[in-house]
């Protein structure tokens, strides 16, 4: 892509009237509120007033047990995931590659229903593999005993050691069609000319997705790779649905989003603390900062942006 | 070929099985449900009871019309307004152009339920508590980070002298925008509406907190409520979880038609 | 115009402005909506108790709109804030509804007719700390105990078990039976292995009230014997319960049981309706065993759920009437048996049709009953002592924690924050 200079024109109203309704209701409905809560984390409550308390809600977060074990116990517990999330990736990209092989017939079909997990909601999609897990009802054993595997089945998401696992995969199955439709769609934007060229030079098949397309993907995996990375530390509905708020067993699918809703809004007996949650929440966002900064500055200034 | 076929037909099972087991269960009875989960709704076993449960108590109607309301009118704010912003900052250069994509784009990394309390006390300042108007608030305010990002990315690949032949037939900006401009970013379109209009159907937070009231329910809200009342009866929660998988995905088949036809057609090219 | 006539133009002006404000009042019956965590129990609201208001209060209508109990805090607390709760709030007990009486969303309801027929105790749990509030009207408490499979008990020629070791030998022969799995209890979501576990169970050893006010005073510890060794028992009950059990949720636990495939589950007595509606086969049940015979027994009889006035409700007067007639004997008949197993705090005796509910309340008179240690005062702080019990409860049937070990997490996580007043 080259870059023309955008034009610069005199009469410049429009330049306003084109920003000012996403401006105006991004800021009043987001970003003030948001304000709020980061502001919120600066006080502490003392009957019914806030007090300023400058950062010892951070210090608290950080080093007082009661709080910072939970704390970095949800951090590592998010990093994990993450982790187990990213391969959607790779298998999103193998299927688009497929996908976008030419003449393949039922493609439409093929698309559709690999992304149809990705359309239902945390609650069909927890309570539906909650179903199919369960011990008690028997699916996930039986569907095992038929390929001569029964040995493999456990309750997996009551066992800590493997839960969080679970869960990531479950996250992974349903929404592996997001990177699969976007990868799809950048593999069949690359201009003819360029296979051709490609093709002319021999480079064919396997080697071919290797050299020369999948290089010209990058910034849409980088941009996917970000937002699952965003997504994931909102991740809260899918734990929430499946093991609870507290991230059950033993806080071990305890992520910060649950973390976050349990400080909050408590849970069950334990009152809500809106300047701990709050908190909870600013180190959220500047974890996520930190994150985007990385990518903004270390990963996409890598990737050269692909020329048609 | 054939090995592509293959791949994509074990993992098509791999996506669809799990939701086509949940659908099925949904019309046995219970005993069968729990005795023979696998097997296909039989002559012994059909039972539609669960619909029944579902259909005598919740009034999924009025909540299935409340969430395509909202659904509808957000996506059309975070397109109508995402697509504008993202034209002007693709097309023009003026002092606080980046800095002003920034701040639009500070949204996608944040999630707008940690701003619960503040949104709160505006929609209350408002009297748009327990209206659908404050849903679609918050969800434009939600999805036009990630539409201006999408959208001025796709812009920018637009070349100029198709803008500039538009200016020289004497075509405003705003026409340029959404006669010229507009049409060509289809495809992006499509992908913003299908990305965004997942996690608004599919809200659970904001309709609790927001328009909790019968009036203003959506689906989702109503489903979930209605599998915290009937957990144990699994007939009634497969058909509540069955009927929230249909709409959702005609949805998609709506908008798919679009998104397909706008990435095959090559505009983007 | 002269100065009496005026007067009488303008007295006249008023009587008929009041008089159609009157009338547009008597023309609008006034709406009340009630916030329930009890969406369990929509239905019997729906049917029979707001029905019965409504009869004698033609102007009111009330509609009960209730919230999934995990959200209902979450969601009461914002909607509190947002000035869109109903009018009438369904109470927790303890303090949860004592911070809501705090930042005053609550009312004061010391002088509402009807407070008389609840004793002090019935009031603890909605009264402040000095014992001088009470903000909300107790509906009823809910009392442990263990509901058996009676046709698998006939088949297998078993009857309930006084003793704890009766209660092992027992579950051993339906475990070497094979028919039925002997427990219906699953470790995954916490508060079933901490209330029906835990708080069921417990209070045998730590002797009921006596040793739960110790604890607030300081006197024992959680890693004491007596409450080490409610976790120990509750270790044993691991091989007794049904395949994956780490992966069983509350739900699958009640399926379990009312499919018949479970012999016994520990419950709480707010099961009884669902179990009724759901069950195909006769139901028993009896008290915790005691730990020798003769020993006297102890159960919990927990206050839990009560009804508040919102202080921002715009209809306070119609809302009291209807708290009126919640603390009323005719609610208290109307509620316990069409929920059977929810338990009348008044003073006055409430006569049960439900033979198991009346079971459960039997014990009242056999046993001496207690409240849950962790909902008063021991649960303000941070990390939440009930919380906690949940985690630990099933971490020690998992077996990823020693009771001692457990114990000792439990007193060091309350030791951070409490100090008993000396």
């Amino acid at each position: 892509m080259t870059r023309v200079p955008p034009r610069t024109r005199r009469n410049r109203t429009h330049i306003v009237v084109f920003l000012a309704p996403a401006v105006l209701i991004y800021t009043a409905v987001m970003i003030v509120p948001l304000f709020e809560t980061l502001r919120l984390s600066l006080f502490t409550t003392s009957g019914n007033h806030f007090v300023w308390n400058g950062v010892a809600n951070f210090g608290v977060l950080f080093f007082d047990e009661r709080q910072s074990l939970g704390f970095w116990n949800a951090l590592r517990n998010n990093v994990y995931f993450f982790v187990i999330q990213m391969l959607q990736n790779p298998i999103g990209i193998g299927l688009a590659a497929l996908l976008a092989l030419p003449r393949l017939r039922a493609g439409a079909f093929y698309r559709t229903a690999i992304f149809l997990p990705t359309l239902l909601s945390f609650v069909i999609v927890g309570f539906g593999w909650k179903l199919i897990l369960s011990p008690l009802w028997g699916v996930a054993p039986s569907l095992l005993g038929a390929v001569g595997l029964k040995g493999l089945f456990a309750p997996y998401l009551g066992r800590e050691s493997s839960a969080l696992t679970t869960l990531g995969f479950i996250s992974v199955w349903q929404y592996v069609g997001v990177p699969m439709m976007l990868a799809y769609a950048a593999l069949i934007s690359i201009p003819d000319e360029i296979i051709d060229a490609a093709e002319v030079d021999g480079v064919v098949g396997i080697a071919q997705f290797f050299r020369v397309k999948l290089p010209l993907i990058w910034p849409t995996i980088g941009m996917i790779s970000i937002l699952t990375f965003v997504g994931n530390f909102n991740a809260f509905d899918l734990v929430y649905v499946t093991q609870g708020a507290l991230g059950a067993p033993n806080y071990s699918t305890d992520i910060l989003g649950t973390l976050l809703y349990r400080t909050f809004f408590g849970y069950q007996l334990q009152l809500g603390d809106p300047n701990m949650g709050a908190t909870v929440a600013t180190m959220m966002f500047l974890i996520i900062l930190a994150g985007v900064c990385v990518y903004l500055f270390a990963v996409q200034r890598k990737i050269s942006r692909y020329q048609f | 070929m054939l090995a592509a076929h293959a791949v994509l037909i074990a993992y098509t099972a791999v996506a669809v099985l799990p939701v086509l087991f949940i659908v099925m269960n949904s019309f046995k009875s219970r005993r069968a449900i729990f005795l023979a989960p696998l097997a296909l709704p039989g002559p012994g076993s059909f039972d539609l009871v669960g619909y029944t449960t579902v259909l005598k108590t919740g009034a999924f109607g009025s909540y299935f019309a409340n969430s395509l309301i909202v659904t509808l009118a957000s996506l059309a704010g975070i397109i109508a307004f995402g697509s504008m912003a993202a034209f002007a900052l693709a097309e023009y250069r003026f002092r606080l152009n980046t800095l002003t994509a920034l701040y639009l784009m500070l949204g996608i990394m944040i999630p707008i339920r940690l701003g619960t309390v503040g949104i709160l006390e505006l929609m209350v300042a408002g009297h748009l508590v327990n209206t659908l108007v404050a849903l679609i608030l918050v969800y434009v305010a939600s999805g036009l980070p990630v539409a201006v990002f999408v959208l001025t990315e796709f812009m920018r690949t637009i070349s100029d002298d198709l803008k500039n032949a538009g200016r020289v037939d004497g075509l405003s900006e705003y026409e340029i925008y959404f006669w010229l401009v507009l049409p060509l970013v289809r495809p992006a379109i499509a992908t913003v509406a299908v990305f965004t209009m997942i996690p608004i159907w599919n809200d659970l937070w904001f309709p609790l907190i927001l328009a909790p009231g019968e009036a203003t329910k959506t689906i989702t809200l109503g489903a979930q409520q209605f599998i915290g009342q009937y957990v144990t009866d699994w007939n009634a929660v497969l058909a509540a979880l069955s009927l929230g998988i249909f709409p959702v995905v005609g949805l998609y088949l709506i908008f798919s038609k679009n998104l397909i036809r706008g990435i095959t057609s090559g505009a983007v090219k | 115009m002269s100065i009496p006539r005026f007067i009488f133009g303008v007295l006249a002006l008023i009587a008929v402005l009041t008089c159609a404000g009157a009338g547009a009042v008597w023309a609008a019956p006034v709406t009340l909506t009630i916030e329930s965590w009890r969406n369990d129990d929509l239905a019997i609201w729906q049917e029979k108790i707001i029905p019965a208001f409504e009869k004698t209060h033609p102007d009111i209508i009330v509609k009960f709109e209730p919230t999934a109990p995990t959200e209902y805090n979450a969601a009461l607390n914002s909607k509190l804030d947002a000035g869109t709760a109903g009018d009438l709030i369904t109470c927790r007990p303890f303090d949860a509804s004592l911070q809501l009486f705090q930042k005053g969303r609550l009312v004061p309801l010391n002088g509402l007719k009807g407070m008389g027929n609840f004793s002090s105790v019935a009031r603890t749990a909605w009264t402040t700390d000095d014992g001088k509030t009470t903000f909300c009207v107790p509906m009823a408490a809910v009392i442990h105990g263990f509901i058996y499979n009676k046709d698998a008990f006939d088949k297998l020629g078993l009857k309930p078990p006084a003793t704890v070791p009766e209660f092992f030998a027992l579950l051993e022969k339906i475990k070497a039976d094979g028919t039925y799995v002997p427990l219906a209890l699953g470790t995954k979501e916490g508060w079933e292995t901490a209330s029906m576990g835990y708080q069921n169970i417990g209070p045998t050893y730590y002797k009921g009230e006596t040793g739960r006010l110790a604890l607030i005073h300081g006197k024992a510890k959680l890693t004491d014997p007596q409450w080490v060794e409610p976790f120990a028992v509750l270790a044993k009950w691991r091989p007794y319960l049904g395949d994956g059990f780490e992966a069983q949720s509350y739900a699958d636990s009640q399926n379990l049981f009312t499919l018949g495939r479970a012999a016994i589950y520990p419950a709480g007595s707010w099961e009884i309706s669902g179990f009724r509606k759901q069950a195909t086969f006769a139901l028993g049940a009896f008290a915790p065993p005691v730990q020798k015979a003769g020993d006297t027994c102890y159960i919990s009889d927990h206050p839990d759920i009560a009804l508040g006035l919102n202080a921002k409700s715009p209809h306070p007067a119609q809302a009291k009437a209807f708290l009126e007639w919640v603390a009323s004997p005719e609610f208290a008949k109307l509620y316990a048996n069409a929920l059977p197993g929810f338990f009348s705090l008044q003073r006055a005796p409430v006569a049960l049709s439900d033979p198991l509910a009346l079971q459960f309340a039997s014990w009242r008179g056999t046993c001496k009953s207690t409240i849950r240690p962790t909902y008063q005062i021991l649960s303000r702080g941070t990390p939440n002592l009930e919380n906690m019990f949940w985690v630990e409860g099933s971490n020690v049937i998992n077996g990823t924690d020693a009771p001692a070990v457990a114990a000792a997490k439990l007193q060091k996580g309350l030791d951070s924050w409490y100090k008993p007043a000396k």
